[in-house]
């Protein structure tokens, strides 16, 4: 069987620095041609040549296996040549700065560079700088488009549609990208979004992007069609946010009895990686009404999108 | 410089604004030997001294030189980012006629020599007067109070730990009894360090936008209350360096119909642009404390209407592009502002905010008012620092024409009316625009 992806999808942009901005048309496009690479993926044969002859540069200044691996995966099935960077073995390290990297790397003719940074703004700073296309995977406390972009593919998959649904985002508001770019883009799709955290972990605004707000779980998961539950951001703790990982859990971990406040049948997600008995249950994550196994099969079909979307834009496509 | 190298000036049919007392005439300005002789109208008409240089001024500004009470100069320590020399050449071309700089250098201004050091070098090099602030405590370590009497009489003109707060309320405390027995006055920074946190710009939904951690305006106002309950306590005379919000305001009034001896400056930053305009994580517009809500602009300008805010500075902060060309949680906070303060300040007389007796009050009178400093005014006997502004020129904002070693400013091509023309600094033009 050979499944030939649609050529008539175009993103309409160079770069894919966060979900914001993308159009609802964006969002669909970029699915439907996930939808397509869920498929390829399940054949022995996963190879495209779409990518042959691109060089893709993944750029990782945070540490990461799955998005890593993930995005590596993704540009070798479409045939690109994809070298990995990431700051224990680059020149970060010795004091180089974020710019000279970009400058750089730019000099060596890349087509794609796939950028994570621990600072919001950094993709984008680099961008500025840069000749090719750019991915962001993951700025700081900002975007992390590819992310949600999984996440809805995720919900499509399951629900057979995004629009009309409640969703719950639970845990590090503050802190997570992956609820940034989650919350603009299943705004953008239809869905209601309702945040659940404690107020120290809710950005101060964020009653104004468009979500409901609630402090406790059992308010927070009524009638939720999804649970998403978000890693609890101990590295970017400094100062208390929390009391404790036991109070955190007792009040905030997902577990079935908390699952239970949900709508019967949601579904349990997490873009890992989980803290297991901090903010979710060894039960609830592996259970039956769990989907993150999913999420992480949906990461790469998804980044295979978006590389082949962007690189129909590439001069000579 | 010699006084003899310095012909008489005319200024000649200029609209003359002075601020210390309210005129607003069409007229000429006589300067001689440095000094001002006098200012009104037919003085050209009935004659002038021989070798008197006339310069005819129709349309344009004359008004007190610039006191900028607020500006970060490299020296001594860091002259790779701003020397006297360098600050001078943009405080001229900006009109400033004086810098008043601060301590935070490398090593700080907290001892005589240094304070010694800084007015000898200002001597030799800068164009415009320079007055140092010195430290309120040793090396700005917010614990041993510096030696306030005796650097008072080397030349400090106030006591600042620059862009650090002072922590300990005790040792605050004791520097306003202090200080007050020299009339010296305390100038400080109202942001509470732990309130800061890890923030980077203005807390509220545009930093949750950006993921960024936001500085709550209570950082400030925590600060400033502490501070006001202090002075009610020991007395002296204090000045909040750098106010940015509405709430802040309120303190602030509270504290002068008590009748405390406190006034405040804001900067041109804060008054002329706000958080939005940080846009994609534009370094250049970092600042601390950090750019606040249209509304907060909003009622900074409203205040220095009524005189709530004393004193418009530009909290001149040069960073070189190693230290902003980062992302933005990891970059310097500071803009340079001395060459910009001025022009930057007209766009708010332009657009009908300010009236420009207001604006130039807040920006030469006042500042000589609280620091005892001869200037800000065109009184007959006063030091002849005056400026000759074209205010409705228009021009375009290109960094590599800044005078500043650093070109960190956020004005950044930005469209821009009225600039100064000639900066005049004891009666000898060190500015002239051509």
């Amino acid at each position: 069987m050979t499944i030939a992806p649609k050529p008539s999808f175009v993103l309409s942009r160079r770069h894919l620095l966060g979900i914001e901005g993308l159009s609802q048309q964006d969002i669909s496009g970029l699915l439907d041609l996930s939808e397509e690479f869920v498929e390829l993926n399940r054949q022995v044969e996963k190879k495209r040549t779409s990518l042959r002859g691109r060089t893709q540069i993944n750029l990782f200044f945070e540490v990461s296996t799955r998005t890593q691996a993930s995005f590596e995966l993704a540009g070798k099935r479409l045939g690109a040549d994809v070298m990995n960077m990431s700051t224990s073995s680059s020149s970060m390290r010795k004091g180089e700065t974020l710019i000279d990297t970009a400058i750089t790397l730019n000099a060596m003719h890349p087509d794609i560079i796939v950028v994570r940074h621990h600072a919001s703004g950094a993709v984008e700073l680099l961008a500025r700088k840069i000749d090719c296309s750019v991915i962001n995977a993951g700025d700081g406390s900002h975007e992390h488009p590819t992310q949600a972009l999984l996440d809805a593919l995720t919900i499509r998959r399951n629900k057979g549609h995004i629009d009309g649904l409640l969703v719950a985002i639970c845990g590090d508001i503050l802190h997570s990208r992956v609820a940034r770019s989650n919350i603009i883009l299943l705004n953008a799709m239809g869905a209601r979004v309702r945040v659940v955290a404690p107020s120290t972990l809710l950005p101060p605004g964020i009653e104004r992007f468009g979500v409901e707000v609630a402090r406790d779980m059992r308010e927070g998961l009524a009638d939720a069609d999804i649970v998403m539950m978000l890693r609890l951001q101990r590295e970017r703790m400094n100062g208390s946010y929390v009391p404790s990982m036991s109070e955190y859990f007792h009040y905030y971990g997902l577990d079935e009895k908390k699952l239970a406040y949900a709508k019967p049948g949601a579904m349990v997600m997490h873009p890992g990686p989980m803290n297991r008995g901090v903010e979710i249950d060894s039960l609830v994550a592996d259970g039956a009404q769990s989907l993150i196994r999913e999420q992480v099969e949906m990461g790469v079909a998804v980044r295979m999108a978006v590389l082949e979307a962007l690189s129909r834009n590439l001069p000579n496509a | 410089m010699m006084l003899s190298d310095r012909r008489p000036i005319l200024l000649a049919n200029a609209r003359i604004v002075d601020p210390s007392r309210g005129l607003d005439i069409v007229g000429d300005l006589l300067i001689a030997e440095g000094t001002i002789r006098e200012a009104k109208k037919g003085i050209g008409a009935a004659g002038v001294p021989e070798g008197t240089d006339v310069i005819d001024c129709r349309g344009k500004l004359v008004a007190p030189g610039l006191i900028d009470m607020r500006a970060f100069i490299g020296e001594p320590g860091e002259a790779s980012r701003e020397t006297l020399a360098s600050a001078s050449q943009a405080a001229a071309a900006g009109g400033v006629t004086t810098i008043i700089c601060q301590p935070d250098t490398s090593p700080a201004i907290d001892n005589p020599a240094t304070v010694d050091f800084v007015l000898r070098r200002a001597r030799d090099n800068a164009i415009v007067h320079v007055h140092p602030m010195a430290a309120i405590t040793k090396g700005l370590e917010g614990k041993e109070m510096t030696e306030i009497g005796l650097l008072k009489a080397a030349g400090a003109v106030a006591f600042t730990d620059g862009a650090k707060s002072v922590i300990n309320a005790q040792v605050m405390r004791r520097a306003l009894t202090y200080a007050g027995d020299f009339d010296a006055m305390i100038v400080h920074h109202t942001e509470d360090p732990n309130l800061i946190g890890d923030g980077v710009m203005n807390e509220g939904e545009f930093a949750a936008r950006l993921g960024l951690l936001g500085i709550p305006k209570a950082a400030e106002t925590v600060m400033l209350e502490r501070d006001i309950r202090l002075v009610a306590l020991a007395g002296g005379r204090y000045h909040a360096a750098s106010v940015t919000c509405a709430d802040t305001l309120e303190v602030l009034r509270r504290a002068k119909d008590a009748g405390l001896n406190v006034t405040a400056s804001a900067s041109i930053n804060h008054v002329t642009l706000n958080e939005n305009d940080i846009g994609p994580y534009r370094t250049f517009l970092k600042l601390a404390p950090p750019l606040r809500a249209e509304d907060d602009r909003k009622a900074l300008v409203e205040a220095i209407g009524t005189g709530l805010i004393d004193v418009v500075m530009s909290d001149h902060n040069p960073q070189d592009v190693e230290t902003k060309r980062l992302p933005f949680a990891e970059a310097a906070p500071g803009a340079i502002g001395l060459e910009t303060m001025l022009t930057a300040g007209l766009r708010l007389v332009h657009g009908g905010e300010v009236d420009l007796m207001t604006l130039l009050r807040a920006m030469s009178t006042r500042p000589a008012e609280l620091l005892g400093l001869p200037g800000g005014t065109l009184r007959s006997g006063a030091p002849a620092d005056v400026i000759v502004v074209d205010v409705e020129l228009p021009w375009v904002l290109d960094p590599n024409e800044l005078k500043s070693k650093c070109k960190n400013t956020p004005f950044d091509e930005a469209r821009l009316t009225g600039r100064v023309v000639r900066t005049i600094v004891s009666g000898r033009t060190v500015y002239e625009y051509v």
